[in-house]
């Protein structure tokens, strides 16, 4: 599970360094989504993978981390997640408004002068 | 009232924003008047801190009444205390200028600009690393919106570079505090250094490269040499109120890498002790040196304005990876009156902007009322470049009169030549600005001088942001010995842990 899991978060974040550094304003905010994406399952895995122990105390059972996951680095998520998420709309509205404004959707405002680049 | 103090800074902005956004439909009139009172209550906060801090004493607040290694700290010391004063001193200079109309084009003005205030007392506040992340964000995205509400085409562009680059520098430290996480088992950051310390031989590597990311973050927050690029264009598009308040928040990255560095990488971190400073010094070095010549080769003057937070940021990044008390505390005094005299340039800027048309240097163009903008040019260049008699000066003096041994050529040789290449980048601007000045058209020609109100609101913000400067000058010796305490405080954290650690909750049982 952990090979799978790092594997994901090593594509997500390859495809999203290379997308954010292309030159369309869509492209470079689909990298940043798929980097928070990475992020976000690093973030998760930080307090160790275990499949089927709950996060909450439960009456009953011995309150020791072998018998319960780490609900701290999910609360964590929770507000990255959030966070990331408002960010994506705030650029998402700033490339359309400036896709509308400037006409193109070249990162830098303007399309460069040597067309096949 | 006063077991509470630490929250209050971040709470009084919060509530005021919030509500002016219930209130927005009332009108500008309401909500400069609750502007003006949050300013009023947060003033008086942060004198309280700075009294409370000035005895020395460190205080440590539970938010959530969790011990401090589980649940959120907010710590106040000398340090924290001080970036919260500056902030708010900054802040009464920009609503004043802002107040003279500048808030009627940018919907949503003054609820961003509070929430702005609550991000960075908020990030000068807290003890755990996730929050200051989440402060961060929570300033960042009330300058994105201060930054572009009311833009247009060219904004949109710097905007697009400043945001971007901002959310992938989170997402870098989002990927450090995971790290963090796994490693360490902790994100409060007394609880880190005791971590620090006795971290295992194999993951002595790991815990070194997320030191290293964070330090990327950091210095991309506070523009230091690689990491700077996006800086000039995008303050000099911002609005100028909004400018003089950004001026802050590369502090803030700054103020980031002194507090984690010295606390969780300080004296007590075993092999990993002093592991930023390292790479600090050199990278600061540079960064002055750039910026001093990126103040030289700056045809705008806004541009020039801001290579010349980019100088202030190097010459501090020096002074705190000298790492010695009277380093630290002489750069804290530089930062604070460096905030004040740059921010005041912004605004100059615009009284340029306005009796001249541009603020490109390249063009000859009559000027009116050059006698006040020159001499308040005059004022703020002194004070940014460092000569006496103003605080730049006593800052840079004693920030030179601390270095160590070992460092006296590199440190004097670069702070004393990128002084006198911004001296003279500052006086070629002055000089071709307010003394080339074309001749003026015939009285017939010429167009009526518009009346503008607010102006003397306007020249009154720029005096009180210079007055601060002198105001530090005068009262340079309690000043000095506070941020020199100040200093002291960062270089031997132990007391700061010890604190931290022992706050009990009131009324939880651990």
């Amino acid at each position: 599970m952990e090979f799978a899991f790092a594997s994901a978060i090593g594509v997500l974040t390859a495809a999203g360094v290379y997308l954010l550094l292309r030159s369309r304003s869509f492209d470079v905010i689909l990298g940043l989504t798929l980097l928070s994406y990475a992020t976000n399952l690093l973030i998760f895995s930080s307090g160790r993978l275990v499949t089927g122990k709950p996060p909450v105390l439960r009456p009953g059972v011995d309150p020791i981390l072998a018998n319960f996951t780490d609900p701290l680095p999910q609360a964590l998520v929770l507000t990255a997640i959030v966070i990331s998420f408002a960010m994506t709309a705030v650029i998402l509205v700033l490339a359309m408004r400036g896709r509308s404004d400037n006409r193109v959707d070249h990162v830098d405002g303007n399309e460069p002068k040597d067309r096949d680049r | 009232m006063s077991a509470h103090l630490p929250v209050l800074p971040i709470i009084l902005p919060l509530v005021i924003g919030a509500l002016m956004l219930l209130l927005e439909k009332q009108g500008i009139l309401v909500q400069r008047v609750l502007a003006w009172t949050g300013m009023a209550g947060l003033l008086l906060l942060s004198v309280a801190l700075v009294a409370e801090a000035d005895s020395g004493r460190i205080t440590a607040y539970l938010i959530g009444d969790w011990p401090a290694r589980l649940g959120i700290t907010l710590v106040v010391d000398r340090l924290a205390a001080l970036m919260v004063m500056t902030t708010t001193l900054l802040a009464i200079a920009c609503l004043l200028h802002a107040g003279t109309g500048w808030d009627r084009r940018a919907p949503h003005f003054h609820a961003l600009f509070q929430l702005q205030l609550m991000g960075l007392n908020g990030a000068f506040l807290t003890g755990d690393l996730f929050n200051l992340f989440v402060f961060f964000e929570v300033l960042l995205a009330a300058s994105y919106g201060l930054l572009l509400s009311g833009g247009r085409g060219g904004r949109m562009r710097v905007g697009f570079h400043y945001v971007a680059f901002n959310i992938a520098a989170s997402t870098l430290f989002l990927i450090a505090l995971g790290l963090i996480y796994g490693l360490l088992g902790t994100l409060n950051m007394a609880e880190l250094a005791l971590r620090v310390a006795d971290v295992s031989a194999e993951d002595q590597r790991l815990v070194q490269s997320v030191a290293g990311l964070l330090l990327v973050v950091f210095c991309s927050k506070g523009a230091i040499l690689p990491l700077y690029l996006w800086l000039p264009a995008t303050y000099g598009r911002a609005q100028p109120a909004v400018a003089a308040l950004f001026v802050i928040m590369t502090k803030v990255g700054l103020y980031s890498v002194l507090r984690v560095f010295a606390l969780m990488f300080g004296v007590s971190a075993g092999e990993l002790a002093g592991f930023a400073w390292q790479w600090l010094l050199p990278a600061g070095i540079a960064t002055l040196l750039l910026a001093s010549l990126g103040t030289l080769a700056a045809v705008r003057l806004r541009i020039q304005a801001g290579y010349l937070v980019l100088a202030s940021a190097g010459t501090l990044v020096i002074g705190f990876a000298l790492n010695r008390a009277e380093t630290i505390g002489a750069a804290l005094y530089y930062l604070a009156n460096s905030v004040f005299a740059v921010a005041a340039m912004f605004l100059i800027v615009e009284l340029v902007r306005q009796n001249r048309v541009t603020d490109r240097m390249n063009v000859q163009l009559p000027m009116t009322d050059r006698a006040i903008a020159g001499s308040l040019y005059l004022i703020a260049a002194i004070s940014v470049i460092g000569l006496p008699p103003l605080a730049g000066f006593i800052g840079k003096l004693t920030l030179l009169a601390g270095t160590p041994e070992g460092w006296i050529g590199w440190t004097y040789g670069t702070i004393l030549l990128a002084s006198f290449l911004m001296l003279v980048a500052l006086t070629r601007a002055g000089s071709k600005l307010f003394w080339q000045v074309a001749p003026d058209l015939d009285e017939a020609d010429r167009p009526a001088p518009r009346k503008r109100r607010g102006r003397r609101r306007e020249l009154s913000a720029i005096m009180l942001l210079l007055g601060y400067g002198v105001a530090m000058t005068i009262f340079a010796a309690p000043v000095m010995r506070y941020t020199l305490a100040a200093g002291e405080q960062l270089v031997t954290p132990q007391n700061y842990i010890q604190v931290v650690r022992g706050q009990v909750p009131d009324l939880r049982e651990p």
